[in-house]
């Protein structure tokens, strides 16, 4: 049993996603995370100039 | 000289205050009204919840920096507007009770020749029996994080409640809405993961049972009817997103709920089948609904004319469209543009305290006829981005005169950015990193999600964490004015 799937057993999570082992451990890696970090700022700051 | 009173010092009114200041210099006077001594970046409320900050590091006092703007202070509460003025008095006015030590009690008029009302909400607990003590504040059944007393509150009974599950007791945990007209779903969001995370941090989540109630009609709703996003090459329901991270934390969920009685240790509920029932908790935080301060307006008769000046729901009117509407005809040109009050030009709304035509979210009702949906949010982002463009008019009404041009802000053209924490720690921390555009959906520009998805989207990870830190900083920073404080964006 792969521990990202046991939440699936209770009813109400059973119809919806949960992501896997590799998606959740890029959460937290440092260099994806920096790169994304990046990105984010630069996606928010054309957010914010659009709105102004 | 020209005078400008600016009611409220928070994320709006603060914004407001500095920036007019800036603007018109020492030729003319700003002057502040607010019933605190000290600011508070209330997205850090969060973290003093949990006990990850301290009230001192979310908070700083407002005398200095506003002294140092030049900026007038009153710590005090306004009570009314006389936007005639009175048999007495030329000039309009309000009053005030000042709140500050020594003071308190008194009362005082002040004249304006420019009015801002930012007087946010009025954290409206005794609309649900038993949330509220019947005097206005908050009860002994449940905990808040809405103000950085309420947050220093709630952590220490989160720190109770992780000390009983150290010592072999279960305990349950139930975060969301306390009425079934709420908003600020996005801050009791952000707690519920917060907990969930401190509870794992503690090595007690299998000791904690989490519930989420809410009265959205589905998860992820946040008060903005949803959004859609683009998330690994699709363009996803926030519903999808929101119901994926629920359940990868475990964090169970009941929507659609009207929290209609709260007792020690119980809530009870209706739900928007018309079912009603009772859900059991040892830790509960609940957000109270909001609505106006409740100020009062007088002619110059001394005639009550506060059903001209405000909404039934005690927020100030402004340039909106109020007609009542069935859901398939709100237009996102019902939204206000320059947040000018309709009846007198000298008098602006800014922030949560402007009154919204309608909601965003779907109106919904129980067949009892209980109304069950979000009222709408009014975000930090969208409430900073007012504030300026409600100073900047102000300044030019009273450089140009009051035929001036206004500026624009109306939430059906701004985005907002909203990065809600599931967690805290530098390297092992979470946030859902969002940005809507526009707040407001507008389905005659984009038909289909209302909104723009190369704009829209979110996603969890440690980044977002960063990002909500630093702002935690970068927003401090600016409210203290310090060098360069001009150049951070609302
Ligand atoms: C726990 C929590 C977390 C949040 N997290 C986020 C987030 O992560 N991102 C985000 O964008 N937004 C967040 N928000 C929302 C954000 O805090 C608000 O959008 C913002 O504070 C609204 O600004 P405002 O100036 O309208 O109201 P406020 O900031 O509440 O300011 C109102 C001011 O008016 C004063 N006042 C009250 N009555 C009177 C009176 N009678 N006379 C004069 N002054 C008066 C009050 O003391 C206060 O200083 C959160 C809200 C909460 C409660």
């Amino acid at each position: 049993m792969k521990e990202e799937e046991l939440n699936f057993g209770k009813e109400k999570f059973s119809l919806t996603m949960i992501p896997g082992n590799a998606t959740r451990s890029m959460r937290t890696c440092v260099v994806w995370q920096f790169i994304r970090f990046l990105v984010l700022n630069v996606k928010m700051i054309i957010v914010v100039r659009k709105s102004h | 000289m020209a005078r400008l009173v600016v009611l409220g010092g928070g994320v709006s009114g603060h914004t407001t205050a500095t920036f007019a200041a800036k603007w018109l210099g020492s030729k003319h006077e700003v002057v502040v009204v607010t019933p605190n001594s000290k600011w508070n970046w209330i997205p850090s409320n969060i973290w003093v919840g949990v006990g990850q900050m301290t009230k001192e590091e979310v908070t700083f006092d407002l005398a200095p920096v506003y002294k140092k703007a030049g900026i007038i202070y009153h710590q005090a509460k306004a009570v009314s507007i006389n936007p005639e003025g009175s048999a007495s008095n030329e000039k309009p006015f309000v009053t005030i009770e000042y709140t500050e030590a020594g003071k308190a009690g008194e009362t005082e008029i002040v004249e304006y020749d420019y009015l801002v009302n930012a007087t946010g909400p009025k954290l409206n607990f005794d609309a649900t029996p038993g949330l509220g003590d019947g005097n206005g504040q908050m009860g002994d059944n449940t905990v808040s994080v809405c103000t950085a007393e309420h947050a220093v509150h709630a952590s220490h009974k989160l720190a109770e409640a992780i000390e009983k599950m150290k010592g072999g007791t279960r305990q349950k945990f139930l975060v969301g809405t306390g009425h079934g007209l709420c908003t600020c779903q996005g801050a009791a969001f952000e707690y519920v993961f917060n907990i969930e995370n401190e509870c794992r941090k503690a090595g007690v989540r299998d000791m904690a049972d989490i519930k989420w109630i809410s009265n959205e009609s589905f998860l992820g709703d946040f008060g903005m009817g949803g959004l859609h996003m683009k998330v690994g090459g699709y363009v996803v329901s926030s519903k999808l997103f929101a119901e994926s991270l629920y359940a990868e934390r475990g964090v169970d969920w009941l929507i659609g709920a009207h929290t209609s009685k709260v007792e020690k240790g119980k809530v009870e509920y209706e739900l928007l089948d018309g079912s009603k029932g009772e859900e059991a908790f040892d830790f509960a935080m609940l957000i109270p609904p909001f609505a106006g301060v409740g100020l009062k307006a007088y002619d110059k008769a001394g005639e009550d004319i506060t059903g001209t000046v405000f909404a039934p729901n005690g927020f100030m009117k402004v340039d909106a469209d109020y007609t009542a509407k069935p859901y398939a005809e709100w237009r996102a040109s019902d939204w206000p543009r320059t947040y000018q009050n309709p009846t007198y030009s000298n008098m602006f709304a800014a922030g949560i305290a402007f009154a919204p035509p309608h909601l965003i979210s779907k109106p919904m009702k129980s067949p009892n006829g209980t109304p069950i949906n979000p009222t709408p949010p009014r975000t930090g982002m969208p409430s900073g981005i007012i504030g300026k463009a409600v100073a900047y008019s102000v300044c030019d009404m009273i450089k140009k005169g009051d035929k001036a041009h206004l500026h624009e802000a109306s939430m059906a053209e701004m985005g907002a950015a909203c990065v809600a924490s599931a967690g805290k720690g530098v390297l092992t921390g979470t946030a859902a990193a969002m940005t809507v555009y526009p707040v407001v959906p507008d389905f005659e520009k984009y038909p289909g999600t209302g909104r723009d998805t190369d704009y829209t989207f979110g996603e969890v990870g440690l980044a977002g964490h960063w990002i909500k830190h630093i702002l935690h900083f970068l927003f401090i920073y600016k409210a203290k004015l310090n060098p360069g404080w001009t150049l951070i964006p609302e």
